[in-house]
């Protein structure tokens, strides 16, 4: 049986860390503030909004036809056009093209569809030598962990630990933890990789089904790196990817930095149509229980994500435990929603690493209604029996209780005196992990109830 | 089946109903539409926030001499632009590898984007993409005739499928990866200068 990941404990342990608990809740917040500017200066922000979920809406009830008309726009322009069921095929797709063509060596841009298929162990077990190019993926390669953030996939590190594994990776200054120090010697250390490589790979935001396009954006130029320096490049694209029109490109290319880190654009918004000169073009439409969630009435709409990471920036409990805490692909809110998706099991406990308070819904770009599918994500894991003991037993006491109008007052009236007279030890123990980190409020003298009907008696 | 047909299958099989309309996306959100003034002052001020440098040269020749007075020690300078001869003709390039000690690459765009402070460039630009990536350094001539106000009007204006590799470069390389420090060359250009110059050619 698959183990559950355990958000909480993951994320007590982060924040125990207290400086990287606290670097890491500015610059997130920070991302979110930047954001909010970026929003204030665009008028049309709210029309945007729904202009970019309608057109997601549209694109995904008539999947099938776009998707056929992208790969045949594609073909047209010469790329080759593969088709993955699942992860196993996309990775096994990409080993044949990259064994095909005896690429010793790939450079990687940051894909999220390749970290959510394990692209890279795949290819390392068959002897190809992958490198992440983008300078956040690269340091979670060096560290053997996957990226925390979609965006910024080491926010949770400090640059002491930047330099102190650059240091052992890369024969560095251990001393040195300038971030300029420590980006230049990246750029140092890639560019060989880069004019070495025999293949580029590259994920994509967007394709278009009536050109046979995708665009890329990054704000370093990996990705153009990659595409314009080895002869071969590869591109895996999610098949809710698509959207129909060139036109529509505007619209969402205008809220994807803005979104994300409150920039108007990314550095480098780059559109590829078929093989360069002197060069080959693959992509492998993935679909990897993408069509079964295109099937869900309560979850279809995840798959309008932009992946920009508006809802991790803005979520209090991500902005505190990090997001290595949610042990999986995707993390935040928006991970939340995507991994149970995968795989039930392991993920049940996401659900609950969350507050409910919505804030991811209000900043989501494309109008994903997030809370709403965490709500009902937890109504699943409860309906397939996956609620652990300590939640199942504190729920159906609450339950009980709440239901219950003389039950409620009378434990109201238990609490009144029982919180003023109890040891801590009965709320703050180990068995309830909802002590930790809180205080309980003052009790008040008596509950409104009681203040209510003796006042009212005066009246 | 093939993974395609059954891909196609289950899509077809599931997708969500009723289904929802496209919506036209309008030509609308105009910014500064109509002031030339205003939207060449707001393409300098949003490149300016990418990273990005610009100054207005009179013509080719004071074109040159401003790469000259910027890159003072530069040994290659590879040029996609006729006006312009750099050490380096990019049409002499064969090999994407060949432009790996360019100091300052020169590319002339054809189309500007004031709201993002960005230039497009094409394959047709670049000749050799890697220009646009490898060079240490990026001079871009652009027309401040061809600058437009939106997106939405930069999308209409460019014609996708007629080139493999087209980019909107806003700013040179970019990183924030290490606690948010905004550092310029992480792995393509270290600067981007636009030099504003009208195109008799």
């Amino acid at each position: 049986m698959t183990r559950a990941v355990d958000p909480e404990g993951r994320a007590e342990r982060f924040i125990a860390l207290e400086e990287h608990e606290a670097t890491h809740d500015r610059l997130v917040w920070g991302m979110r503030q930047h954001r909010d500017q970026a929003v204030a200066a665009v008028p049309e922000w709210e029309e945007l909004r729904e202009l970019a979920s309608q057109i997601k809406e549209h694109t995904l009830t008539h999947l099938d036809q776009y998707l056929e008309q992208f790969e045949q726009n594609a073909t047209k322009l010469g790329t080759q056009v593969h088709w993955a069921r699942d992860a196993e095929e996309h990775n096994a797709v990409v080993y044949d093209v990259l064994h095909g063509h005896g690429v010793k060596s790939l450079i990687k841009s940051k894909s999220m569809l390749q970290e959510e298929c394990g692209l890279t162990p795949y290819l390392q077990r068959r002897g190809i030598e992958v490198t992440e190019s983008d300078l956040g993926e690269r340091i979670q390669q060096l560290s053997n962990e996957p990226p925390s953030h979609i965006v910024v996939p080491a926010i949770h590190k400090l640059r002491s630990d930047v330099a102190e594994l650059f240091a052992k990776e890369l024969g560095t200054d251990p001393k040195n933890s300038d971030p300029h120090y420590l980006t230049e010697s990246m750029r140092n250390n890639a560019r060989p990789r880069f004019l070495k490589a025999d293949a580029g790979m590259t994920g994509a935001n967007f394709a278009v089904a009536e050109t046979g396009g995708f665009v890329v954006c990054t704000n370093e130029g990996n990705a153009d790196i990659g595409a314009s320096v080895p002869p071969l490049h590869i591109a895996s694209i999610g098949i809710e990817k698509l959207v129909p029109r060139v036109r529509d490109l505007a619209v969402f290319i205008r809220m994807l930095s803005r979104s994300a880190l409150g920039a108007p654009i990314t550095q480098y918004t780059s559109h590829f149509h078929g093989p360069r000169r002197g060069g080959e073009l693959h992509v492998v439409l993935v679909d990897n229980k993408r069509s079964e969630r295109l099937g869900s009435p309560d979850f279809w709409h995840v798959l309008k994500c932009i992946r920009c990471g508006a809802c991790m920036n803005t979520c209090p409990v991500y902005r505190r435990g990090g997001g290595l805490s949610y042990g999986a692909t995707y993390s935040g809110p928006i991970g939340v929603i995507l991994d149970p998706g995968f795989d039930l099991r392991k993920y049940r406990e996401l659900p609950f690493h969350s507050s409910l308070c919505g804030s991811c819904t209000e900043v989501c770009p494309v109008k994903i209604d997030i809370s709403e599918q965490i709500y009902t994500w937890r109504r699943v894991v409860i309906g397939n029996g996956l609620l652990t003991i300590t939640k199942r037993v504190g729920m159906t006491a609450l339950g009980t209780t709440l239901a219950h109008p003389t039950l409620f007052h009378a434990a109201e009236s238990l609490g009144e005196t029982t919180l003023k007279i109890l040891p801590r030890a009965v709320l703050y123990n180990p068995l309830n992990p909802w002590g930790k980190h809180r205080e309980m409020p003052t009790v008040p003298r008596q509950t409104f109830r009681h203040w209510y009907l003796e006042n009212r008696r005066k009246l | 089946m093939s993974a395609r047909e059954d891909i196609l299958t289950a899509v077809r099989r599931n997708v969500p109903r009723p289904a929802i309309p496209l919506p036209d996306v309008p030509s609308l959100f105009p910014l500064n539409q109509g002031k030339r003034e205003g939207v060449l002052a707001s393409f300098r001020k949003q490149l300016e926030v990418m990273g990005g440098k610009s100054f207005e040269v009179a013509d080719a020749t004071a074109a040159r001499v401003k790469i000259t007075e910027l890159f003072p020690a530069a040994k290659v300078v590879c040029s996609a632009v006729p006006e312009v001869p750099g050490t380096r003709r990019i049409k002499d390039v064969r090999n994407p590898h060949d432009l790996n000690d360019v100091e300052v690459g020169v590319i002339r765009s054809h189309l500007g984007v004031a709201e993002a402070g960005a230039v497009w460039l094409t394959q047709e630009d670049l000749v050799v993409n890697a220009l646009g990536v490898l060079s240490q350094h990026l001079v871009v001539l652009l027309d401040p005739a061809v600058i437009v106000a939106t997106m939405h009007d930069a999308y209409q204006r460019i014609s996708l499928a007629a080139s493999p590799y087209g980019l909107f470069m806003a700013g040179p390389s970019a990183t924030g990866d290490i606690e948010g420090v905004i550092i310029h060359g992480a792995q393509g250009a270290r600067s981007l200068t636009v030099l504003l110059v009208a195109n008799h050619a």
